[in-house]
């Protein structure tokens, strides 16, 4: 095909409902409706299922605008990256402008049929996480400074929060316990992620960890993080959160974490290249495992009736 | 009167149209059910049973 053929074939190119949904994240929209669901379902208040079933639908497609707006923003990086350049921007499935406005609307949407289904603090909270994601992480910190993951990562953290705020019309304790969980996991999953997608930031010249202070410096950052993330969570079990699964579940998984990332901390790029960086690639996909059951724990407990009445937070 | 052949581009819209409509109706369904919650906390027989009432 010569390149005129292939531009051709890109103007007559009529996107699919597949290629909008690829704009939504789709997998970042799993984690935010399930950590979201944990934050209604572990509030102290009951909702009509109906109610917890569409807050959940419009956080998540609150979370796809996110999504479809920074694919807008991020269109001229992702087309330099290996593991994006085959989004619907970069590949000429979608155009930006189509991107930017099915974005906006997505949020239009979401957040006012929130403030209706459940209550306009959701609504607003989820207007802010928008707003956070795109503006403060994507168009300012991401092109701007390594610390994009640490401080960006609070968007994908407040889901949890909006879940409990759909249920109480508030902010409590739980809440920022959970919020904070996920604001520790995310660093080290996306380092180890820079890791082995190695060249990938470098070539759209953005500021991660790896290209600004080194990938013997990331390692040390993922193994410190991963510390404190595994303390905290641990921390978490004494807490009104916590319980006999959660607490369990918590030993075990942080012990394999931390395990994970001692292995990560103590190779060098030599050793990882040679197995074509097989520790990393289980660190972050253990990372989402991780996530998953930990959030999942708390459930359980609540399931059970196995929560420790005595957390003293 | 002479059609001409249906090309690939309107098969591909035929699906995003059928797509669409699929999600509106979702959307009107979400809406209804999201009505007959907040009018009724869920008691869809006691609120036709009070809308026949006050016929």
């Amino acid at each position: 095909m010569s390149d005129t053929t292939l531009v051709k074939a890109e103007i007559n190119y009529e996107p699919n409902i597949g290629d909008y949904f690829a704009l939504l994240k789709p997998r970042v929209m799993i984690l935010v409706v399930f950590t979201a669901l944990v934050g209604i379902i572990a509030a102290p208040v009951d909702l009509h299922p109906f109610t917890i079933f569409v807050s959940i639908i419009f956080i998540a497609l609150g979370g796809g605008a996110s999504g479809a707006l920074n694919m807008w923003y991020e269109s001229d990086l992702d087309s330099l990256m290996r593991r994006t350049r085959n989004r619907p921007i970069p590949s000429g499935k979608i155009t930006s402008d189509e991107a930017k406005a099915f974005g906006f609307a997505l949020a239009g949407i979401s957040v006012v049929m929130l403030g209706l289904a459940a209550n306009w603090f959701a609504a607003l909270f989820l207007l802010f996480t928008i707003f956070f994601y795109v503006v403060i992480y994507t168009m300012w910190l991401k092109r701007w400074t390594p610390q994009n993951i640490v401080i960006g990562g609070a968007a994908g953290a407040f889901p949890p929060m909006i879940g409990w705020a759909v249920a109480t019309s508030g902010i409590s304790m739980e809440s920022v316990l959970m919020f904070s969980l996920i604001f520790l996991w995310t660093p080290p999953h996306f380092w180890a992620l820079a890791l082995f997608m190695r060249g990938d930031y470098e070539i759209a010249r953005v500021p991660m960890l790896t290209v600004t202070h080194g990938r013997r410096s990331t390692r040390n950052h993922i193994f410190f993080y991963t510390i404190v993330l595994a303390m905290f969570a641990l921390f978490t079990s004494s807490t009104s959160l916590g319980g006999w699964v959660y607490l369990l579940t918590a030993i075990v998984l942080n012990a394999i974490f931390v395990t994970m990332a001692f292995k990560i901390w103590v190779r060098d790029e030599p050793e990882a290249e040679a197995d074509n960086f097989k520790v990393e690639r289980n660190f972050f996909r253990y990372s989402l495992m991780y996530l998953f059951l930990q959030f999942g724990s708390i459930l359980v407990d609540l399931g059970l009736g196995t929560n420790f009445s005595w957390g003293f937070l | 009167m002479n059609f001409g052949a249906e090309h690939e581009l309107h098969k591909r819209r035929m699906s995003k149209n059928i797509g669409l409509g699929i999600i509106l109706v979702t959307f009107v369904a979400l809406i209804f059910g999201l009505t007959v919650v907040k009018v009724t906390e869920g008691d869809v027989s006691g609120a036709i049973v009070g809308a026949a009432s006050n016929e």
